[in-house]
């Protein structure tokens, strides 16, 4: 069938720069560019090219231009051009629409409507160079109160973890990302003392030194779970949902699934890895209970046991279940939470925003007296160091990065995750494409960015007067909405600016 | 309802902001004497506040009615002292009242007052009663104490904290007091032109629009003897004048006055809210009097680690404490992380028998504390102390964090002394792991 569908990029080369040296012809994982021998020339097929900017980032001449393809539909308010190609491409195929990363809708980010609070003479102001700035963070349930009695403290303090600041690597598994990347993660938490969570592909042997800093996951597939993954991490998180397809489960082709990630997920090589959409062993509150404390018991109770579920309409009920039924902590994961294949449908029309279901969430808690009892984590956007103190002052214990994270080691979005193709060496399991990805300077910019935006937010803390990030955990007061309505106001539970 | 946050905040700012001066001094040994001292000191801080706030707390000044909790309420009509007065018929014996004397408002260089009235009281027996059963119905696991019977010494069977923190507050004191300070919170947010601001036994707050010494003068407290006096001029920068509004503020008989401005006011407010306290002022002052509330009275904590949550060593330190003292730190800061008071503040804490001042652990407003003989003074300038006692033994510099506590019938504590040597051999391990490898 001849396909309908026309090219998304254009490719420009500038054929007075280009030296023929081949570069983009070896980078391109998608095979756009060729070089013909005959005529001395590269030519480019721009129906293959995703717009990653491999080849342009990596041309020592700077000889290619890749930018959107010019051609135009006839204009058409109802009918965009996306939803024309989409359209057709599901006329060509017959298949669900698969992608990769978040929802990229123009829906509101209610970050950039939050503004943050400065001192101005009442109060001074703290200068983070010369100043303490404490942004230590613990991890797990807090007891509701101390006890002493003669002099001691007699309460028994819950398994807790500490880290430095208040950003953790998101789930992202060994088979959706590459070998070298996953090792990138343990290595930037381990010089960070923050962490990264393994997802869901099960852990590495060779990565298990890392412990400390791991958060390791129990999800539908149950892939790799066993006594020595449990107790060897950090905190077992209990997943039940992803932001980028709540209600979703989750499928590794078997193309991906190499002899090393058979190994790890504990399945044959070749065969596709299929994470079910519920738990199958959870199909109530009270299962999720049972399995809460079974991992407890597995790892004698000296671990905080986290569950993540995707933020949806009524996120803040199920969170003060998930905390009744003994959750230690609570990870929310919003609508633009990154994946590594997702239906695009549910990955651009399932779920809320990540600051609207933290919002209620916080103050679900807290109205029922049990905010203390479970840490928040949050995920789902987070583009910047504002993003992440405007979610702690929304009430946030700490913050998940994974788009931003990969974006620091050379992703630019481009959603191919799911084609395994990935030019940058990210998601692709490919041997030869994956090298490229050297852990080693993926390391040094995964701690560079969260080195800078640690940074950024002392300098903010300090500006509101604040030298311990706990004293501005659930402090709305210092925000202010800007271009809200009345409605938005009362869920975030913040003034309007002015106000 | 009435919204007293309308009448203290009118403008609806996220709290009421005010700069001070405070004055606090105390006989240890339990010496009465009169208010002129702690006058004669504000005056000397007069420029420190702008006349739109001065207040005095006094303990030890009711010996005649020491068993009865003292209300001092302000009216602003004859209508709300009315309502308030068959509320409490129905509510509290009324032992005794009064109007608190005090001079001509025209005269004193004080704003108009409203009406001010003074009611000694007791809770009813037979409320106590109810009270008590209907708590211990509600509890099923520990029915073997009788309500008087001290918990303490029980818990050594019990192993959940609510439980014990049931126990502990299912004793006789603290369903009084609970009990007062429901119906104090009653008449104050529920009886229009009426506001209780003082509700201790055996001590009083005196306050209103004005400089200190003039609202001093105003209620003749040269005339009073107590043992232990804390004063504050104020100089708000947010709030319209209003008697109530001054400090100090209280709640029982515990009194602050407090001079700074919390940075961590809305984590401290959503924190108290949890616990049950309705901050219904929108004063820093107010959450720092909660906090106390709750650590002290309810979690029954000694007064020098409460003084730990307030302003918490930093990390730094914690990290370099031996191992013990550091596990203890550790647990007070994630348990209490919302208590923290971030921001510059001074307050000086009052309550029967005993005074405790404390700075922000960076140190950003000052506090200057001077001793001679059992006399403990604590100021927010060294000058108010000594032109009320030019001949101290010793006076200094009081550091960030570092609670100074005055006690009857003990020695000054300063710094962090409660909690010391083998005491911390027993702590139970606490399974924190640092993702940093300490």
């Amino acid at each position: 069938m001849k396909s309908y569908l026309l090219p998304q990029f254009a490719v420009h080369r500038d054929d007075d720069r280009c030296i023929r040296c081949k570069v983009c012809v070896s980078q391109c994982s998608f095979g756009v560019h060729a070089y013909d021998d005959e005529d001395d020339e590269i030519r480019s097929n721009e129906g293959a090219c995703v717009g990653c900017q491999r080849c342009a980032t990596l041309c020592p001449t700077g000889a290619l231009v890749i930018r959107r393809h010019p051609h135009e539909f006839r204009p058409n308010a109802n009918w965009s051009e996306e939803m024309l190609l989409d359209v057709k491409r599901k006329a060509e195929t017959g298949a669900v629409t698969i992608t990769g990363m978040g929802n990229d809708k123009p829906h509101r980010v209610y970050w950039d409507h939050l503004l943050l609070n400065a001192s101005q003479v009442t109060n001074p102001s703290i200068d983070p160079l010369r100043e303490p700035m404490e942004l230590r963070t613990f991890l797990g349930r807090k007891p509701d109160g101390l006890l002493f009695k003669d002099g001691r403290l007699i309460t028994d303090i819950p398994p807790q973890v500490m880290i430095e600041t208040p950003i953790i690597f998101s789930a992202m598994s060994y088979g959706a990302i590459s070998y070298q990347a996953q090792l990138a993660f343990m290595q930037a938490a381990q010089e960070l003392g923050t962490l990264c969570n393994t997802g869901e592909g099960g852990w590495p042997m060779d990565f298990r030194r890392f412990g400390r800093n791991v958060i390791v996951q129990c999800a539908s597939g149950r892939f790799g779970v066993d006594p020595d993954y449990l107790n060897q991490a950090a905190i077992v998180e209990i997943k039940i949902g992803q932001g980028a397809k709540p209600g979703i489960g989750g499928h590794l082709p078997g193309e991906k699934v190499t002899a090393a990630v058979a190994a790890t997920r504990m399945i044959p090589e070749g065969t596709d890895a299929l994470s079910p959409a519920p738990q199958h062993d959870i199909y109530s509150i009270e299962d999720l209970s049972m399995l809460i404390y079974a991992l407890k018991e597995a790892t004698n109770y000296e671990k905080p046991i986290s569950v993540k579920i995707a933020a949806v309409h009524n996120a803040a009920a199920i969170a003060s279940g998930m905390v009744r039924a003994g959750a230690d902590i609570i990870a929310i994961d919003g609508f633009r939470g990154g994946t590594g294949a997702a239906p695009r449908v549910i990955r651009d029309n399932v779920g809320i925003p990540i600051e609207l279901a933290l919002a209620a969430i916080d103050e679900r808690l807290r109205r029922e007296g049990i905010r203390n009892r479970a840490s928040i984590l949050v995920a789902g956007g987070f583009r910047n160091s504002a993003d992440i103190i405007k979610a702690i002052a929304l009430g946030a214990d700490a913050v998940y990065i994974g788009t931003a994270a990969l974006v620091a080691m050379g992703c630019t979005l481009c959603q191919q995750c799911n084609t395994g193709k990935c030019a940058w060496g990210i998601t692709a399991q490919d041997p030869y494409i994956a090298k490229r990805l050297n852990p080693d300077i993926a390391t040094r910019r995964l701690v560079n960015l969260v080195r800078a935006w640690t940074l950024e937010i002392k300098e903010m803390l300090g500006g509101m007067g604040i030298n311990s990030i706990e004293s501005l955990r659930g402090n709305r007061l210092h925000l202010r909405g800007i271009g809200l309505q009345e409605w938005e106001l009362e869920v975030l539970g913040v003034k309007g600016a002015g106000q | 309802m009435k919204e007293l946050d309308k009448i203290t905040n009118p403008f609806g700012d996220d709290k009421v902001i005010a700069n001070c001066g405070l004055f606090g001094m105390m006989s240890t040994k339990g010496r009465r004497f009169s208010g002129q001292d702690a006058i004669l000191a504000m005056a000397n801080m007069h420029d420190r506040g702008n006349g739109l706030g001065g207040g005095f707390a006094a303990y030890g000044i009711y010996p005649e009615y020491a068993d009865c909790y003292a209300l001092h309420v302000m009216y602003e009509s004859m209508t709300g002292k009315e309502q308030t007065e068959h509320f409490m018929r129905t509510t509290f014996d009324v032992v005794h009242n009064e109007e608190i004397p005090h001079r001509d408002p025209a005269n004193s260089g004080v704003a108009p007052a409203p009406i001010l009235w003074r009611y000694f009281v007791r809770v009813p027996k037979n409320v106590l009663k109810e009270i008590s059963i209907s708590r211990r119905g509600l509890d099923g696991g520990i029915k073997k104490e009788s309500p008087r019977d001290g918990i303490r010494d029980d818990i050594d069977d019990i192993d959940d904290i609510g439980r014990i923190k049931e126990a502990i507050e299912d004793n006789r004191e603290d369903i009084e007091d609970d009990y007062v300070v429901k119906q104090v919170m009653t008449i104050n947010t529920g009886i229009a032109d009426a506001y209780v601001f003082s509700s201790g036994k055996n001590m009083g707050v005196f306050k209103g629009v004005g400089y200190p010494e003039d609202i001093g003068n105003f209620f003749c407290l040269e005339e009073y003897n107590g043992y232990l006096w804390t004063a504050h001029g104020r100089f708000p920068t947010n709030t319209q004048a209003w008697w109530g509004g001054a400090h100090p503020f209280s709640l029982l008989d515990w009194t602050v006055v407090h001079n700074g401005e919390i940075s961590s006011y809305g984590t401290n407010r959503a924190f108290l809210e949890m616990h049950g306290y309705y901050c219904c002022m929108h004063t820093d002052t107010e959450v720092i009097a909660y906090a106390v509330d709750l650590l002290a009275r309810r979690h029954h904590l000694p007064m020098d680690i409460v003084a730990k949550v307030l302003a918490p060593p930093l990390w730094v330190s914690i990290d370099r404490m031996p191992e013990p003292e550091r596990r203890l730190h550790t647990a007070l800061r994630l348990t209490y992380p919302a208590l923290l008071m971030n921001g510059p503040f001074t307050i000086i804490i009052a309550r029967q028998g005993e005074m405790i001042g404390l700075r922000d652990r960076i140190q950003l407003r000052p506090l200057v504390a001077g001793i001679k003989d059992d006399m403990l003074y604590l100021s927010s300038e060294e000058a108010p102390i000594r032109v009320v006692c030019p001949d101290l033994d010793e006076t200094w510099t009081v550091k960030g964090g570092e609670p100074i506590i005055g006690r009857l019938g003990g020695r000054v504590i300063t710094g962090f002394e409660g909690f010391r040597g083998d005491s911390y051999e027993e702590l139970p391990s606490t399974a924190v792991r640092g993702a940093s490898g300490r």
